[in-house]
């Protein structure tokens, strides 16, 4: 039965039952789906299966290869530390919404064909727009609905891209499409808002940080994954991929070291991650897509943890502004550690996850030659270190001690905390297991005394120049602010077009009434004037004025009979 | 840890930490100093194979990072200019 069951419908069904459920049955029960659901996944040999006919289209409901099998894989493991980590929570909107996500993101990953990717895509925006709007505030609120715009506008293209390939090739199959048919741009963008390609990016840095503590975790894995999962089935080599990429490497990271709410500084920091990712796609080497899937697959874990301290402290404190924190490592000490292993996870460090998968990226553009494009992923490379690696932790745990005292993070959140910087650890010291799940033989060894030594210098004096800027005063300080970004255009601009059109509609609609019921006024007074009780019809007329206007009328038809 | 949950502010009798005493963040401080120019100086016993002339630059790597992330700074302090605005600026 379960062979032909996607493991993202084990999700999506178990989490119909959550509601009935309370207390520690309901805790062990979620635990328990994504479980069932990694073992149902390991237990498929590779190949298709759950194949249904509609209409004349054969739909392939789960594909199992090593590319899905990989994606599928971390999906459920993030979602069992997800759900570990939002165990305190007594919401059951954000447990429904929670897995119904997660199982829409696993079930996208094993569909064969555009009509189902199709459906888990918009399963994905609309569950995940519930932990968002959980947070219960109007600010969440108004994110909310900004962010289904954006990603129910990414579904529309991608069916209008579906339609249209199908009329052309006769084919639903997910295959590699590539940019050359209308069809093929239409998905590529559908594809490129849910990454958050540069100037398609702005929903992520809008809403993320918007979410609930345990939504942003769950959030951060599942979306922007997704999209590079899709981009590495449909465009891997895509050329026009690795200017995207490498803009996506390189521009959030100014943004994020003046950003002073630290989940926004993340979500730009994720942003730069899925920058290193596309890159490897549109190098489109075994080598390169290799690196992009391991870096998801490391990236998903170190940008969780990194979540996860960040919501702890947020849950603790109230608060997650830069300017509003520091010193916290003497309440959270374990928190403050955990936080500190996914910060060397995402700069890179030696014996760290992020040091063997982002090597696989960067190697592959310079065996292919990509010179600035290899110099831009060292910019964001030290950058990330920067960003990410030392100001999250530092304005969050050290730098200045904001007085603030409190307990340590719940133990649900330490335990999936402790598990997630495990499996950090592992990976970064024991990459092989990794590189075994990847979709093509590996051959290369991220640890040569080249790569440590050359990547220790680069984040050395990377937190360095933090040390010297730091304590020269040059460093800018945690301001609280709002920093203009793309969604400036439409929540600013466009809104005050909108508004600027709605009163110019409101200024004509007032003429044309106005108009009108002026118009039927005087046509009203007219008739009043003739007809009124003085007007001039309404008056009785003596006989000599008929008799006058009778000779009148008879003079004028002599004259005129006589002309 | 601190056992005092959620009040505001710390007391005076509170523990003092390692990092409270300014000498030790400065031991940090000369710890980087000390590390980097270790990293600096044995990049000469450290053969480079990258397919790019400009790696093979003594301690290129070193230089880049720290430029890089100074350029990084004062970009991003400067942007400030432009892009700062008060904080409720899109709820009003």
């Amino acid at each position: 039965m379960t062979g032909e069951l996607s493991p993202g419908q084990i999700l999506i069904v178990g989490a119909l039952l959550v509601p009935l459920l309370r207390g520690r049955l309901r805790a062990a029960y979620m635990l328990a789906l994504p479980i069932i659901a990694l073992w149902s996944l390991v237990s498929l040999p590779y190949g298709s299966f759950g194949e249904l006919q509609l209409l004349d289209m054969s739909l392939v409901t789960l594909r199992v290869d090593k590319l899905s099998f990989v994606f599928g894989v971390i999906f459920l493991i993030a979602a069992f530390l997800g759900i570990i980590y939002a165990l305190h929570v007594d919401d059951t909107v954000q447990h429904v919404a929670g897995l119904i996500y997660a199982g829409s993101a696993v079930g996208a990953v094993f569909a064969g064909d555009l009509v189902t990717l199709f459906v888990y895509w918009e399963g994905t925006a609309i569950a995940s727009v519930f932990l968002i709007w959980a947070r219960r505030n109007e600010r969440s609120f108004h994110a909310g609905l900004r962010y289904l715009v954006v990603q129910v506008g990414s579904g529309v293209l991608l069916l209008a891209g579906i339609i249209l390939h199908y009329r052309q090739t006769g084919s639903i199959t997910f295959e590699h499409m590539g940019t050359d048919s209308l069809a093929g741009v239409l998905i590529f963008l559908a594809f490129g808002i849910k990454c958050a390609f540069p100037l398609l990016h702005n929903w992520l840095q809008d809403s993320y940080p918007e979410a609930t503590i345990t939504g942003t975790v769950m959030l951060s894995v599942f979306t922007t994954k997704l999209a590079v999962y899709a981009l590495a089935r449909g465009y891997a080599g895509t050329e026009l991929l690795v200017p995207i990429g490498a803009a996506m490497a390189a521009f959030p990271i100014f943004y994020a070291v003046i950003e002073n709410d630290l989940r926004r500084v993340l979500s730009y920091s994720l942003n730069n991650q899925l920058g290193f990712m596309v890159v490897g796609i549109g190098i489109g080497t075994e080598m390169a897509v290799n690196g992009t899937v391991a870096h998801a697959f490391c990236h998903i874990l170190y940008k969780a943890l990194l979540f996860m301290s960040m919501g702890a402290v947020l849950y603790r404190t109230g608060t997650i502004k830069g300017s509003e924190l520091g010193g916290l490592y003497k309440s959270m000490p374990w928190t403050a550690g955990f936080c500190i292993v996914g910060a060397a996870s995402i700069s890179g460090f030696p014996l760290f996850s992020g040091f063997i998968s982002k090597a696989l990226i960067i190697t592959a553009a310079m065996d292919q030659g990509y010179f600035w494009t290899w110099l831009v992923l060292l910019f964001a490379s030290a950058g990330v270190f920067h960003h990410s690696g030392i100001k999250i932790p530092y304005f969050a745990f050290f730098a200045h001690d904001s007085g603030k005292r409190c307990s340590e993070a719940p133990a649900n959140m330490l335990t999936a905390m402790a598990i997630t910087a495990v499996l950090c650890v592992v990976i970064g010291v024991y990459p092989q297991p990794l590189y075994d799940l990847l979709p093509y033989q590996v051959d290369f060894r991220p640890y040569t005394t080249e790569h440590v030594v050359t990547q220790l210098q680069l984040l050395m004096f990377s937190a360095l120049a933090f040390t010297l800027l730091m304590r020269t005063g040059i460093y800018p300080p945690e301001l609280r602010s709002t920093n203009l970004d793309f969604d400036w255009f439409y929540r600013r601009l466009g809104r005050g077009l909108a508004l600027a059109a709605g009163h110019l509609a409101e200024r004509a609609w007032q003429f044309v009434t106005t108009g009108a019921s002026r118009g039927a006024r005087e046509a009203v007074n007219a008739i009043e004037r003739h007809h009124g009780p003085h007007g001039v019809f309404a008056r009785t007329w003596p006989t000599g004025t008929m008799a006058f206007w009778m000779t009148i009328m008879l003079a004028a038809y002599l004259i005129l009979s006589y002309l | 840890m601190a056992n005092n949950e959620n009040s505001a502010k710390g007391t005076a009798s509170e523990r003092r930490y390692w990092l409270d005493d300014s000498r030790n963040v400065d031991r940090i401080v000369w710890g980087v100093y000390g590390i980097c120019a270790f990293l600096f100086l044995i990049d000469i016993l450290v053969p480079k194979h990258g397919p790019f002339s400009v790696e093979h630059v003594f301690a290129f790597y070193g230089v880049f990072g720290f430029v890089a992330c100074v350029g990084l700074v004062l970009a991003a302090k400067a942007l400030r200019v432009i892009l700062m605005r008060p904080e409720d600026y899109y709820d009003r």
